[in-house]
């Protein structure tokens, strides 16, 4: 059994740079492979470049440790990475071992982000091949040590379980005897990878290995870390985005018990204390008068002015196909206009970070996805060169796309800096929901022509904020971001004659940021109401019409079918209750669902059951493939159900779970998981979930009432007394 | 300030500090117990559940002052108990955890379910877990893991 990742450990581990080869140099006569990694933004296997110092270390007890560039957040990626890595070397599974990498872009850059990111369900995608010809390649250097010290040819060899055997003979020894002399040895340029029919983890369900100490109270997220002498804060940021402090009145708050300092910053204002319900005391007791700046009397109203006016203009070309302006003048011309709100993350881990400043560096203990982007921010903002800015990164209390931003150890290392000793700031869950990067608007303009049952010509146009754009500058190329427009791009109905523009709109004052599902989450909405909408115009039962524009994606007619066949689709059912279907793209996934759900006189939505047939490529932790999509359908649902977040006056109106709603164990549907047997290369799964739900709930509202939902989240109001017979 | 004695999973603890002070962060910052979570701060998500004399209390709004003699399980204590074991076991088998933030309260608030209720309906599950939010969305197993749990 695989030993328990210590987070304590994983974070003492994950230092700079130079602890960190030191530590390894150190391991006398360990095998040491470079994982290949194509360089950051290339494209396809023509660029691959060798990467000397990131690398896999086999030491003499046959242990099998691994540089883990990507953080787990609950998505399972510590298993599906070692599932890899032991799958293709023969080791057993219980000799892996998962390091936390340190923060370098150099080495451990995600190659589908070009970075060091966990996001975007693209860690298995990324990883999967580089890790398994490295892992062939150390395979191949122990079968030619074995050869060579039991005299035999390599071909009679065979692996197993961390072990070459010598069949004919019956001999055998182990991998950490072989590494001193495989050492020695040239590795050969090409190892053979093996046939997936000769898998023997992967596709396997796999018991994780980051669980056990998070069911009895060890696990230590960021929020947990304690280094001696903290102390411990809880900040205000302007209500207000933009704000900036006027005058705080701080008598009242110095004199209460605990408090030991208030930090007043350009923007923030912070309390410092002996404990967090202290600074939280003394922050409410502070008198704090706010420069609202030019944002403060944005509402949602303006912005959602301000998008639908902008959306009436040409967008940049994302994808043109065929003539579009010609087709869309053959048969019915139909038009939609599909709206999604502004959505916080809330992840259950407040944001948070630890900091501590002293003569000898700067030490940063906080959960990130973006590990090398929180090192950056803390050397630009203390001067210190990297190799003295550590930092600790802890498994995450979900991330959902908050922690690929580094607010939270901005503001927490300003903080620091007058602060003497460690000290730990802690968002109330009020700030964490006002102060986050929230998921945009978006608004989605379709036009479709159809014609004897069929789609003539097709238009798309997003308009929205562009997140890569502030994220990932280069990324934004001639007015189209790339996430802005997955999920319209590809769609997957065959259209010959197919127009997709994106269009730029900031909205005022909002600060916006990827959220579990990111681009596709308001394209795959659109898509797959519109094709509801045009089956409907059309008269054709809304799984045959999708059925019909498939014959080109074989992959999502099989989902599709699969989906649908598990789903009594086309039964009678009680008044007031309907199917939905959904076909999302997207994540390199091809799925399904349909989610049948009733509606109560009053307009409340029961969402009953959900049934998900996906194809995701080969699957490396089928328990794992589960999970994610369970969850991500919970995630999108609650989306669907209950999620805005609504600007009054340049500030956010909720607050808490009491005004942003989660679903709850009560409200939760039969969730039934349909995996298709598939030879592709591996998909991203995390988000698919996520995306899929919301647009087949709002079908089988329309199902159920007759009431096309198009915008987000569902008006109970419109759909009271709707209950078709 | 003034001086409270706690019984913490059975040891005792004494924790100088104000009346006011919830236990959450008598716990988590004042003992060191960083086990229990704290998540919304106004008992809405129940991360930061612990035990009173086995029941389910939400420790960010119980203030110390408040607690008296009476005995403190928390998630780092609930193995002591035949149905916290259970659970725990279960919670594994069962892989329910994701980012596992929110189950140290869940597997408290399901510990004290089924000390009370040996044998739960779904109704009872719901009424005993509804103040717990997943945002990871566990819950399908967290509902088959207490059956589990139950049945062993």
């Amino acid at each position: 059994m695989m030993a328990p990742i210590d987070a304590r450990e994983r974070a003492q581990s994950s230092t700079n740079r130079r602890e960190f080869l030191g530590a390894s140099l150190a391991t006398v006569g360990c095998l040491l492979l470079s994982v290949r990694m194509p360089a950051a933004g290339a494209a396809g296997e023509a660029n691959i470049r060798f990467v000397p110092d990131a690398f896999i270390r086999i030491d003499h007890s046959g242990k099998v440790t691994l540089i883990m560039p990507q953080t787990e957040m609950g998505q399972g990626i510590y298993t599906a990475v070692a599932a890899i890595l032991a799958e293709e070397l023969d080791a057993a599974f219980d000799q892996i071992a998962l390091e936390a990498a340190p923060p370098n872009d150099k080495l451990y850059a995600n190659p589908l982000l070009g970075f060091q990111a966990t996001g975007g369900s693209t860690s298995v995608r990324a990883f999967w091949m580089p890790l398994r010809r490295t892992a062939a390649t150390a395979r191949q250097l122990l079968v030619q040590a074995a050869a060579k010290q039991l005299k035999v040819d390599p071909s009679t060899l065979s692996t197993s379980n961390g072990m070459v055997m010598h069949s004919s003979s019956g001999r055998q020894v182990s991998y950490g005897s072989l590494v001193q002399v495989a050492q020695s040895l040239t590795p050969p340029k090409e190892a053979p990878l093996k046939d997936p029919k000769n898998f023997v983890l992967i596709g396997k369900p796999l018991k994780r290995f980051d669980t056990p100490d998070k069911v009895n109270g060890k696990v230590v997220y960021g929020i947990d870390a304690m280094p001696p002498g903290l102390k411990f804060a809880m900040l205000a940021a302007s209500p207000v985005f933009g704000g900036k402090v006027k005058h705080v009145d701080d008598s009242k708050t110095l004199s209460m018990p605990g408090v030991r300092q208030v930090v007043v910053l350009g923007d923030l204002v912070a309390v410092v204390a002996d404990h967090t319900w202290a600074a939280k005391q003394g922050l409410a007791a502070l008198k704090i008068t706010w420069d609202e700046g030019n944002n403060g009397q944005v509402s949602s109203d303006d912005i959602w002015r301000k998008i639908r006016a902008s959306s009436l203009k040409d967008g940049a070309v994302a994808k043109n196909e065929g003539d579009v302006v010609a087709a869309l003048k053959k048969g019915e011309l139909h038009q939609a206009v599909y709206e999604l709100p502004f959505l916080a993350h809330a992840s259950m881990e407040p944001m948070n970070c630890t900091v501590h400043i002293s003569a000898s560096g700067c030490e940063i203990w906080v959960g990130s996805q973006v590990v090398s982007r929180a090192q950056g921010i803390a050397m630009k903002l203390t001067g210190l060169p990297a190799d003295k800015v550590v930092v600790h990164n802890h498994l995450i209390g979900g991330g959902f796309g908050r922690r690929l931003d580094i607010d939270g150890i901005e503001k927490s290392v300003r903080i620091a800096q007058k602060v003497d000793g460690p000290v730990k700031v802690t968002w109330s869950r009020e700030e964490d929901m006002q102060q986050d990067f929230y998921r945009p608007v978006y608004l989605d303009r379709l036009s479709a022509s159809v014609l004897d049952g069929r789609i003539q010509g097709w238009k798309h146009r997003t308009t929205g904020s562009s997140i890569l754009a502030r994220w990932a500058p280069p990324a934004f190329q001639k007015g189209v971001d790339g996430d802005g427009i997955d999920g319209a791009v590809d769609n997957p109905y065959g259209l010959a004659d197919f127009h997709v523009e994106y269009l730029q709109d900031e909205p005022f004052a909002v600060p916006t940021g990827f959220w579990r599902g990111v681009g596709p989450n308001n394209n795959v909405f659109a898509v797959e109401s519109f094709m509801d909408e045009l089956a409907k115009k059309s008269n054709i039962d809304p799984v045959k019409f999708r059925l019909a524009h498939l014959d080109k994606s074989p992959r999502f007619k099989t989902a599709l079918e699969m989906a649908v066949q598990n789903s009594n689709w086309g039964s009678a059912l009680p008044a007031g209750t309907g199917r939905g279907v959904c076909v999302s793209p997207g994540f390199g996934s091809c799925a399904a669902a349909v989610v049948e759900a009733r509606v109560d006189q009053d307009g409340k939505v029961h969402v009953q059951r959900v049934v998900m047939a996906v194809d995701t490529g080969i699957v490396v932790n089928p328990d794992t493939i589960v999970a994610q999509l369970q969850g991500g359908i919970i995630f999108g649902l609650t989306a669907a159900l209950y999620g805005r977040i609504d600007i009054e006056k340049g500030r956010v109106k909720q607050s808490n779970f009491h005004d942003y709603r989660m679903m709850r164990i009560n409200e939760i549907p039969k969730i039934e998981i349909f995996i298709i047997p598939s030879g592709e290369a591996p998909g991203g799964i995390g988000e698919v979930g996520t995306t899929i739900a919301p647009p087949a709930l709002a079908n089988a509202i329309f199902a159920a009432t007759g009431v096309r939902l198009r915008s987000l989240p569902i008006d109970q109001s419109l759909l009271a007394g709707k209950r078709s017979a | 300030m003034a001086s409270f004695n706690l019984t913490v999973n059975g040891e005792a603890k004494t924790v100088e500090t104000t009346a006011d002070v919830p236990l959450l962060w008598a716990l988590r910052d004042i003992l060191g117990m960083t086990g229990t979570k704290f998540g919304c701060g106004i008992a809405q998500c129940g991360a930061c559940t612990v035990h009173l004399d086995g029941k389910a209390v939400r420790s960010c709004v119980l203030p110390i002052g408040a607690i008296g003699g009476r005995r403190i399980t928390t998630i780092e204590g609930v193995a002591a108990s035949a149905a916290g074991a259970r659970i725990q076991k279960a919670w594994l088998d069962l892989e329910v955890v994701q980012c596992g933030y929110c189950q140290s309260g869940q597997i408290m608030s399901a510990a004290a379910l089924l000390t009370a209720t040996p044998a739960p309906t779904d109704q009872d599950i719901d009424a005993a877990m509804s103040g717990n939010v997943c945002r990871c969305g566990t819950y399908i197993r967290i509902r088959d893991a207490i059956k589990a749990a139950a049945a062993s």
